[in-house]
């Protein structure tokens, strides 16, 4: 396992823990018999941060905990030195945006807005909610029924409510779900640049595809138990030299296959009845080789199929490396 | 300061009130007071007995359309924002928890009003006048109902995902089972205590009223401020569940 200097670093320096470390000792939390966190230790810190895993990993239950929505079963957990359960004050330097898509859709998004700085009792909540809604790029659509967004929009709306009283440690569960890739680039930009001022953005995700971009440092839990943790950087060269291996079908199987072993790209073919499966250890260059090959030999692709993709290989090939 | 504006939220009570209405159920609220209003005009035709109108208001009006309004609303104010989950955005912020549960509760006590107590005065004006006492004590025993059977209603929709199931047991079996058979079941009944006061003005034996005065405004208010601190207390230990493991 990998340390993360970053956040620790940040961890030692007293004004930042004050308002902006997450600091979890020995937690664990289990519900009857099953336990959903695992005595985890972490520290987050002003920056970025993801934490990753495959669905039913954890990552909601940490969240939640972290927000003061769950008591741990044991352990500490502090956020901005205090702690989080039974405490709404912590909302004053924390913002949550849940994953759930639940939110008073008879409101229009600026309504919604407005109504979350006034419960903050902002002292300008509607300077605060247009301030929040220019940042998400919702201005447009403000004056609209909640209940017309996109699920892209209701995320964004969201994500408005939970930056409306500028916190300086922002929780997001899962906040790429339902956003197209322009959307999602604009998101992580965004999350890219509070960090970059000094805020705590700390967000979930199970599709490590979507954060591939992303700099900053990652926490992955497995089975409620924080398997790995490191940079982005890292984790995403361990991602693209992993093996690959995709069932390829085309007319002409055998002849594609023996043009196949032939590339540097390659480094196993077998030849099934379902097709031919390849294994590689450069994804880019496999597929601009395949397209090349085909066209040479006059082959017609029918299909690639992607044979390991599943989450669960990719964390466990992750966490074992 | 702050603390003492703060145990009513505006903001909550708008949406409390918007989400309520806003709903397809609110259609239902309607139909109580209009069924109500209806059989009282045909009574007024048709019944012969003076104590018509104590006896099917006392009867309908109280164990029938006043608790399954609050029950309805009552169940709905903060439960159903905790089953779709909306709830979230009002406790991810510094909001008080207990101002949440006096907002939402206030916001079912005015609903409960207008949809139940104020067309309950209405049935008996038609009935007997608005200035009648018949109708000014059953306005008066009817906002006691209101209050204290939301107050309930609120508590129990925080303790229990069932709070519909639940309350309609207390109704059908502690206030309309029980209460009947066994006499010291009405100290702990709403019902009775909205009736007390009801029949503290209305003096009509029609209305089958079993506490005095005192002790049902008594026991409204201890009933009322223990099911608010049961509820208050219980929103500020909410929790969510994670992900299905």
């Amino acid at each position: 396992m990998s340390t993360v200097p970053e956040a620790r670093q940040a961890a030692t320096v007293p004004e930042m823990r004050q308002t902006s470390t997450i600091d979890l000792r020995n937690v664990s939390r289990w519900y009857g018999n099953v336990v959903a966190v695992n005595d985890i230790t972490m520290t987050i810190g002003p920056g970025i941060t993801g934490l990753l895993g495959p669905n039913g990993a954890g990552k909601t239950t940490l969240l939640n905990l972290m927000a003061g929505f769950l008591a741990p079963s044991r352990g500490e957990l502090t956020v901005g030195g205090q702690p989080s359960w039974r405490n709404p004050a912590v909302f004053r330097t924390l913002g949550l945006v849940p994953e759930r898509d639940s939110v008073y859709a008879f409101l229009t998004g600026a309504d919604f807005v407005r109504s979350t700085a006034r419960l903050h009792q902002l002292p300008d909540p509607d300077a605060a909610a247009r301030r929040a809604i220019a940042i998400m790029d919702m201005a447009d659509a403000q004056d609209r029924r909640i209940a017309t967004y996109s699920k892209g929009m209701r995320q964004r709306i969201k994500v408005a409510a939970a930056l409306v009283h500028d916190p300086q440690v922002l929780l997001l569960d899962e906040p790429f779900n339902g956003m197209d890739p322009r959307q999602r680039l604009q998101m992580m930009d965004l999350l890219e640049d509070m960090a970059l001022h000094g805020r705590t953005i700390l967000f979930s995700s199970h599709i490590l595809e979507e954060v591939e971009r992303m700099s900053g440092t990652i926490q992955v839990i497995v089975g409620g138990r924080l398997a790995a943790s490191g940079d982005f950087r890292a984790i995403r060269r361990l991602m693209t030299s992993r093996p690959h291996v995709f069932l390829v079908r085309t007319s002409a199987d055998r002849l594609l296959g023996a043009a196949l072993i032939g590339r540097p790209a390659v480094t196993g073919v077998e030849l099934t009845p379902r097709g031919l499966q390849v294994r590689t250890s450069d994804f880019g260059a496999f597929s601009r080789e395949l397209a090349v090959l085909c066209r040479d030999g006059d082959i017609r692709l029918r299909e690639v199929l992607p044979s390991d993709e599943s989450l669960e290989s990719v964390f466990s090939y992750l966490v074992s490396a | 300061m702050r603390r003492m504006s703060g145990l009513l939220n505006p903001v909550v009570l708008r949406i409390t009130l918007r989400a309520t209405l806003g709903r397809k159920r609110a259609l239902v609220f309607l139909l109580a007071p209009l069924v109500l209003v209806l059989i009282t005009v045909a009574l007024k035709v048709v019944a012969r007995s003076p104590a018509w109108p104590a006896e099917f208001l006392g009867v309908f009006g109280f164990s029938v359309v006043l608790p399954l309004t609050a029950l309805i609303i009552g169940t709905s104010v903060v439960g159903a924002e905790i089953d779709d989950g909306s709830i979230i955005h009002l406790l991810a912020t510094p909001v008080n928890r207990l101002s949440v549960v006096l907002s939402k509760f206030a916001a079912a006590v005015l609903l409960t009003i207008a949809f139940g107590s104020v067309p309950l005065y209405l049935a008996a004006a038609i009935a007997k006048g608005p200035g009648d006492k018949l109708a000014v004590g059953l306005l008066a025993g009817a906002i006691v109902a209101a209050v204290a059977y939301n107050a309930l209603f609120v508590m129990l929709s925080l303790l229990t995902t069932r709070a519909i199931a639940v309350g309609l047991l207390y109704l059908l079996v502690w206030e309309g089972l029980l209460g009947n058979l066994i006499g010291g079941v009405r100290v702990l009944s709403v019902g009775q205590y909205s009736l007390g006061v009801a029949n503290s003005i209305a003096r009509s034996p029609a209305l089958n009223a079993h506490l005095t005065p005192a002790t049902a405004i008594v026991m409204a208010v201890a009933v009322t401020v223990i099911a608010l601190a049961l509820a208050g207390r219980r929103l500020s230990m909410f929790a969510l569940k994670g992900e299905a493991a």
